[in-house]
């Protein structure tokens, strides 16, 4: 009898902090089940740059600047399920703050008008990706499938979250797992 | 501030100092002072001896309460569909042209805001706006002109051409109600001559159901308030007649008041109430006067009063309130709450109100046509009244029928009526849709106007909104979808919530950023309000665009960008910003990886 087939994950951080991927690791003695069941695709723990066909995608962070776009939209083509994993990604978080201010004041006041600041200039490398006006939840840009809050999410609602959508169960946070901070 | 100290206790002394009558003094005080700014919530909380974030909650609650300086002339254009498809947004646009200001905004010199308000009640002689409270009907290019100059030479609204607010009540078809002539006073004899019991028992017989919408059995309230332990009770007329295209009550009031007021007193007969209000709404406030003036004959000819007509024991008398801008307090848990000088946030039934409504009292609330209707049982008897209509919707029912039609107006049918009958009579033609039973109501598409009005079939609390083939179905659900965010009273999440979420879809779909997973988001969001809301608002807020994907889904499905998933916006142009300050124009810099940004 062949092993059964793993489902291939994907997962990426788009405006965020690293904190939601700090997050999974956090899982602790499961990772040794979870790598039973999944494999991984493109994601900081690979390095792989492109994803592939996966059957779940996991973002974490909003989405700032046009490379998160691309991203963002490379993983909504190649993921059945895309879930969007923390604050971040689901409301903007943190790096939505700077969308009370207007992104040209953001710029300028950090490249040229910064006291002390020595050759200023807005930087305009083409490595760079552009920033957006505002900083959007991932569900602005794509469609998403499910939302799994959380700042980060705990260890164990990933666990119980990714449980579930392996298992073929309607991922359900138990209620002392549902919290936004 | 002296000035605002006066002027709050003369209104507290006028309501007693009684905190129940909070939404009536702030009315009062608002009246004098144009607005209730800070010190003057501070001085009726003080004189009242209630807390300040309790007045604070409710003058932020209505919405034709102000705690912000508003113009000596406040001008609120009525924002119904029907308002809108007879030209109420280019008026508006014009009106705020020629006054140089920006809709939503005080005019610097304080003179003057213009905005939009919800349906004013004169679908059937629109576009209508109201100023300082005061209803202006017939709206055109040429009172645009006027309004304009009037409010430049500061000429006071009291001066304004009474034909401005010439108001007209438009009957079209008189049937039981409206056909037959009364005297004031034939009912209630009537009623007397059978005691109280009897009386009750031929209200049973007639099978009358309410005509706010819900279609209660009316004697089954009364008999349920009659055998209620606890003294005082109350009856309460329902004037809040905020449902979008709905304006019977308004002709009945107005013309047929004696109706309404002695059905109040039959309601009193069969209970044992002694107290009466009419809870009206701030849009009908015209209406005061002339209500008064009949109180007053009623008073004088012995029909309200101690000992009404001679009877020992047989006290009733009637009071007024007035709403202030808030089609939630037309539920009728709302509405007691705000007669108790209250925010207008529905309660839980049960306790139902003729067990404990109005303070704690067994109270029955009943519509204005309900009311009006018990006279015509108490002269005919209730098996007569039965006779007629159909079996499960006895009598007439009035209908307030506006929109694409020759005439529109008030129409009284036997229950039962075809809604082709409908059309046919007001000179409706190249009919697309009807809107039953107001913004809450049913959407019905041509395939269904052989369908009958009646509690069994179409149920409806009166309006009637003709659509021909030039409208689009999907503006009318966005307009009713922008109602319900708005009167909201924003006390339950999914409600507030849910509202403003649909809101978000159709905006979105409005503007061209539409895609199909949208319609199935909004499917789970129409889901979510019916199933989840506190109150019949939230439950029946989905209905019109529910109505509309079924019966008229091409109106969304053309607009829509793709059949993926699309933002809401344009998301090319948010990086425009960034390449304007860096002076990119690699391809990097453009989303779909050519120079030119996406068409």
């Amino acid at each position: 009898m062949s092993a059964p087939e793993k489902t291939r994950v994907a997962t990426a951080s788009l405006a965020g902090c690293f904190g939601c991927h700090m997050s999974l690791l956090d899982i602790d003695e499961h990772l040794f089940e979870l790598v039973e069941k999944v494999e991984f695709d493109r994601s900081p723990l690979t390095d792989i740059k492109h994803c592939g066909a996966c059957e779940i995608g996991l973002i974490e962070g909003g989405v700032c600047n046009a490379e998160n776009i691309h991203v963002l939209r490379e993983f909504r083509q190649h993921c059945k399920i895309l879930v969007a994993v923390g604050a971040c990604a689901i409301n903007g978080g943190l790096p939505a703050q700077r969308n009370y201010f207007k992104l040209d004041d953001c710029l300028r006041q950090v490249y040229q008008y910064r006291i002390g600041m020595t050759d200023a200039g807005i930087p305009d490398d083409p490595e760079l990706p552009l920033l957006l006006e505002r900083v959007h939840p991932i569900h602005e840009i794509v469609r998403v499938d499910y939302f799994l809050p959380g700042c980060p999410p705990s260890g164990e609602a990933i666990w119980s979250f990714l449980s579930d959508l392996l298992a073929g169960r309607t991922p359900r946070l138990p209620y002392s797992l549902m919290h936004f901070d | 501030m002296p000035d605002i100290e006066r002027v709050v206790h003369a209104a507290a002394a006028r309501y007693e100092h009684d905190a129940t009558q909070l939404l009536q003094i702030l009315i009062a005080v608002q009246d004098e002072l144009g607005y209730l700014s800070p010190p003057a919530l501070t001085a009726i909380a003080t004189t009242l001896n209630i807390p300040r974030s309790r007045v604070q909650g409710v003058a932020g609650f209505y919405s034709f309460l102000y705690t912000e300086p508003v113009g000596r002339y406040r001008i609120l254009f009525a924002d119904n569909i029907t308002d809108r498809m007879l030209g109420a947004p280019l008026l508006l646009d014009e009106l705020c042209r020629k006054l140089w200001l920006e809709r939503g905004k005080l005019s610097e010199d304080g003179l003057v805001s213009i905005d939009t308000t919800s349906c004013t009640g004169l679908c059937d002689q629109g576009p209508a706006l109201l100023v300082n409270g005061r209803v202006v009907t017939r709206v055109d290019h040429r009172r645009i002109n006027r309004i304009a100059e009037l409010v430049r030479r500061q000429v006071p609204v009291e001066d304004w051409p009474a034909e401005f607010f010439h108001i007209d009540d438009n009957i079209c078809r008189r049937d039981a109600l409206l056909g037959t002539p009364f005297k004031p006073g034939s009912a209630l004899i009537a009623a007397m001559r059978l005691g109280r019991n009897d009386w009750l028992q031929e209200m049973h017989k007639s099978k009358l159901r309410g005509r706010g919408g819900a279609g209660f059995t009316t004697a089954v309230k009364w008999t349920g308030c009659r055998d209620a332990p606890g003294q005082q009770k109350v009856i309460v007329c329902n004037a809040y007649e905020g449902e979008p295209g709905t304006f019977k009550d308004r002709v009945l009031l107005n013309s047929f008041a004696d109706h309404v007021f002695e059905g109040m007193t039959l309601a009193s007969w069969a209970t044992g109430a002694q107290l009466g209000l009419v809870y009206l709404r701030g849009e009908y406030r015209y209406l005061w006067p002339a209500l008064h003036e009949v109180l007053e004959r009623r008073r004088a000819a012995g029909l309200l009063g101690k000992a009404i007509l001679g009877t020992p024991g047989f006290d009733f008398d009637i009071q007024f309130h007035l709403g202030a801008g808030s089609y939630v307090c037309g539920e009728e848990t709302a509405l007691l709450e705000s007669l108790e000088g209250k925010r207008g946030t529905p309660r839980i039934r049960p306790p139902f109100p003729v067990v404990r409504g109005y303070l704690g009292r067994p109270t029955v609330v009943n519509n204005v046509e309900t009311l009006a209707k018990t006279c015509l049982i108490a002269l005919q008897g209730g098996s007569a009244f039965a006779a007629t209509g159909t079996r499960q919707s006895t009598g007439t029912k009035l209908l307030s029928v506006s929109g694409d039609c020759a005439a529109p107006g008030i129409y009284e049918y036997p229950f039962g009526v075809s809604i082709a009958k409908v059309l046919d009579d007001c000179g409706a033609s190249d009919t697309q849709a009807v809107q039953v039973g107001g913004a809450s109501g049913m959407m019905m598409a041509t395939y269904e106007f052989h369908r009958s009005i009646a509690c069994e079939d179409v149920p409806s609390a009166g309006a009637f909104m003709v659509f021909d083939s030039s409208r689009d179905p999907f503006e009318i659900a966005h307009n009713f979808v922008d109602f319900f965010v708005h009167e909201s009273c924003g006390f339950c999440t999914p409600c507030r919530l849910g509202t403003t979420l649909l809101k978000g879809y159709m905006d979105k779909i409005a503007r061209g950023y539409g895609a199909k997973v949208d319609l199935a988001d909004i499917d789970w969001v129409n889901r979510l309000l019916k199933n989840a809301s506190h109150c019949g608002l939230g439950t029946t807020a989905p209905n019109p665009v529910v109505d509309t994907l079924v019966k008229f889904r091409p109106a969304y499905e053309r607009r829509m960008q793709s059949l993926d998933f699309e933002p809401a916006f344009d998301l090319d142009a948010e990086l425009e910003t960034a390449r304007r300050l860096t002076g990119r124009a690699d391809p990097a810099a453009y989303l779909n990886g050519n120079n030119e940004a996406r068409p």
